[in-house]
């Protein structure tokens, strides 16, 4: 526009002004992208904040008129020795099936499977990733079928002379513990296979040479190596099984009792069960802040140089 | 060139996403009808596909659109109320269950119905228990009962000829119950004696069938609807669990693992009773459904094997007998744009013919005194009339959105007993607090 009655300067004027409307151009694509994420990502997430300080309800005086209660719903959690439960639950869980499970499973295949031939890697690493390319729904219900009273496992048990027990029933929340790791350790195996490709095979074997055993090279060289790939996959482990619910739902729905109600699950009963959609809000941000809480500690392990 | 497309398919994209959000507009002529449809239970729809041509040509100019909701019980009701939050999607007529009725209308999401039973002449034909399941405790009817369910004991004659019972077996006490089942037990090796439920597993089936069958028998109440308390702790209460404690501890039920597994209310009907593995079982009226040809374990031979006994009172006090309800209602949204159009559309679902329709299909037991005669209604369920009898005694669970809360901890409560992790005293003393927590102090008293 500036340039129309300027000719002669506007060979120097037009770059930036076509600059700025190819940038425009760009940006204009992503508004609707930056819209819908707003409408439909942040959205929620600020009225989870706003209902979790309400008395908003599905059914009662609360479902027409909500009111602000202050801090009455986090009170209550802090009170509940259920919640207590389910919090202490949510974390052996995630400590169990990600950090512990998870995690240290998949760097073992990853590093049992590094250079061996390529038909074993295909066939080995086929079998676990189609664990993990199941649907939670379907591996929910073949842990169900298999550990059941009448299950396959108890059939094999008495198979050879030993006797069964009620899995579901009397240990829970192993139960869920292994199914999960059963059906996430594929992702880790995945990350650490790509991590354990880039350690170079030159300092393993300079350090071989000089004499270091295979869990020295194993500690000094590839761990600290690959010690990004690990935290990265942490993170997203533990985001990942802090959120699982499906699985649980459909294996024990969170019983016998309250033994394997973790906090998903807890925040479902209370919201959609007992029809407390504010007091279910509280819990979710609680379950957020859980969440940031974890990311917090790794992103700070991550930013630390060795 | 390429700019002015990528701006166009920007224009039409946000377009699409906006008039997606708007929803479907209600123009007040299509009338919404939304209710349960689910596994077994697929009589509703049965019923609104019936009567949908039949409306739409007695109302020229309406459309009748149906909303089956397929979850089962307690995610229907999630739904339905979420459906109800915004005027777009809240349906003009719906299937409610009756103990809601207090807190949706407290949440107004219903339309008092008074004036207009005053010019409905099929009113005068419901019996007077349902009548009040639809009203709220302000006084006005939110709701047209579809149809109840009672509960009582169903009991194996075969087993009971085993073990040297009576065919027609009328227990007058709870210890006859519990004499019978020492019986079997004694006569009958591998059976299961008797079937109470308990724990969470099964959930509302132990509070219901279970609890309250036994509560409901001793002269107290959960709730008392004359000092609008809760009722906790209770000597009937206390009674309640200890006979729990005798079935569960002496080996006349089922394991606690049998009785914890979700399944379970399942397999009773499924499995236990078809096989002969269960001599006496406390459950619902709806057994039948499971059983008639079509249904999911069809048994052709129940109702030969079978007897029903009405489940007595703890020492044969007064009426004798004891049963609950349950059972749903029409009612109307608040926010109906055609309120006249979707009253008439209840009057044509809940007219004598289609009642019988919805009973027959939905194995529901009748609250309309026009319908019980029809040969209709008892063919092919001789313990229909047993069942129908009984509506005359029984009582409802109270309406009062902490219920289901409550629920789930007397629940949790007859869970302990029966596994023997705490005793009757104690779990009564825990439920005792927690109802206290839940419904507030002042609005619970102890009667023990």
């Amino acid at each position: 526009m500036v340039a129309v009655g300027l000719p002669e300067r506007a060979a120097t004027r037009r770059p930036p002004a076509r600059r700025g409307r190819r940038a425009a151009g760009r940006v204009l694509p992503l508004v609707p992208a930056f819209g819908l994420l707003a409408l439909f990502f942040v959205g929620p997430i600020l009225w989870c904040v706003y209902a979790s300080f309400t008395d908003i309800a599905l059914t009662g005086a609360g479902a027409s008129s909500p009111h602000l209660v202050g801090l009455r719903n986090y009170r209550q959690m802090f009170s509940d020795p259920a919640f207590a439960k389910s919090l202490w639950l949510t974390i052996v869980f995630v400590f169990g099936s990600a950090v512990v499970g998870q995690n240290v499973g998949g760097l073992a295949l990853a590093l049992l499977m590094n250079g061996r031939r390529r038909i074993v890697r295909s066939v080995v690493g086929g079998i676990v990733v189609g664990a993990w390319v199941l649907p939670e729904l379907v591996a929910g219900f073949m842990w169900y079928a298999f550990l059941s009273d009448h299950g396959t496992f108890n059939a094999l048990l008495h198979a050879v002379g030993l006797h069964g027990k009620s899995w579901l029933y009397t240990s829970p929340l192993l139960a869920v513990t292994i199914t999960n790791v059963w059906r996430g350790t594929a992702f880790s195996m995945l990350v650490y296979s790509a991590a354990l490709s880039n350690v170079p095979d030159e300092l393993l074997q300079a350090a071989a040479v000089d004499g270091a055993s295979a869990w020295q090279r194993l500690r000094h060289i590839t761990l600290p190596l690959i010690r990004r790939a690990m935290l990265t996959n942490l993170m997203t482990i533990t985001l990942q099984t802090l959120a699982v619910f499906t699985l649980i739902f459909v294996m024990t729905g969170g019983g016998p009792g309250t033994k394997s109600q973790t906090l998903p699950i807890f925040m479902y009963q209370e919201a959609f069960k007992f029809y407390h959609l504010g007091y279910g809000a509280a819990l979710a941000i609680v379950l957020l802040g859980v969440g940031a809480l974890f990311s917090l500690v790794y992103l700070r392990a991550m930013r630390k140089e060795v | 060139m390429r700019r002015k497309s990528a701006f166009a398919v920007t224009t039409v994209m946000v377009a699409a996403a906006l008039s997606a959000c708007g929803g479907s507009s209600s123009d007040g002529k299509t009338i919404k009808v939304a209710y349960q449809k689910f596994g077994n239970f697929i009589g509703a729809d049965e019923l609104f596909k019936k009567i949908k041509p039949v409306f739409e040509q007695q109302n020229p100019g309406y459309k009748l659109k149906l909303i089956p909701i397929e979850a089962d019980e307690n995610s229907y009701y999630t739904k339905l109320n979420l459906m109800r939050r915004s005027p777009n999607t809240a349906p003009d007529v719906a299937y409610e269950d009756t103990f809601f009725v207090n807190s949706d209308a407290q949440a107004r999401f219903l339309m008092p119905l008074d004036d207009n039973l005053k010019s409905w002449p099929d009113w005068s034909q419901f019996v007077d228990n349902a009548k009040v399941a639809g009203q709220a405790a302000d006084g006005h009817t939110y709701g047209i009962p579809m149809g109840t369910d009672t509960r009582g004991l169903w009991y194996n004659k075969q087993i009971f000829a085993k073990a040297g019972l009576p065919a027609n077996w009328q227990p007058k006490t709870w210890n006859d119950v519990l004499a019978a089942a020492r019986q079997i037990k004694a006569k009958v090796p591998g059976v299961i004696p008797l079937n109470v439920y308990a724990g969470k597993g099964v959930g509302e089936a132990a509070s219901m069938q279970g609890f309250e069958m036994l509560l409901y028998g001793t002269g107290d109440k959960l709730y008392d609807d004359q000092t609008k308390k809760w009722v906790a702790p209770s000597k009937g209460m206390g009674d309640s669990f200890n006979f729990l404690k005798t079935v569960y501890s002496s080996g006349l039920g089922p394991t606690p693992q049998q009785t914890l597994d979700p399944h379970w209310s399942d397999n009773v009907a499924g499995q236990e009773l078809p096989k002969g593995k269960l001599a006496i079982d406390l459950d619902g009226s709806w057994l039948p459904q499971a059983w008639i040809p079509g249904g999911a374990s069809a048994w052709p031979q129940w109702s030969s094997t079978l007897g029903t006994a009405p489940m007595p009172t703890q020492n044969g006090q007064a009426p004798g007998k004891v049963t609950m309800s349950g059972g749903w209602l029409l009612s109307l949204g608040a926010r109906t744009k055609n309120a006249s159009a979707a009253w008439k559309l209840v009057q044509l679902a809940m007219n004598k013919e289609n009642s019988l329709f919805f009973y027959v299909k939905a194995t529901q037991v009748s609250v309309r005194k026009d319908v019980v005669d029809d040969p209709k209604y008892v063919e092919g369920n001789p313990t229909q009339k047993f069942w129908t009898d009984l509506v005359s005694v029984t009582q409802y669970r109270p309406a009062y959105s902490v219920y289901p809360q409550i629920s789930n901890q007397l629940q949790a409560a007859t869970e302990a007993v029966v596994t023997g992790q705490g005793s009757p005293q104690s779990a009564m003393n825990d439920l005792a607090g927690q109802i206290k927590q839940i419904a507030g102090p002042d609005k619970v008293e102890g009667k023990s």
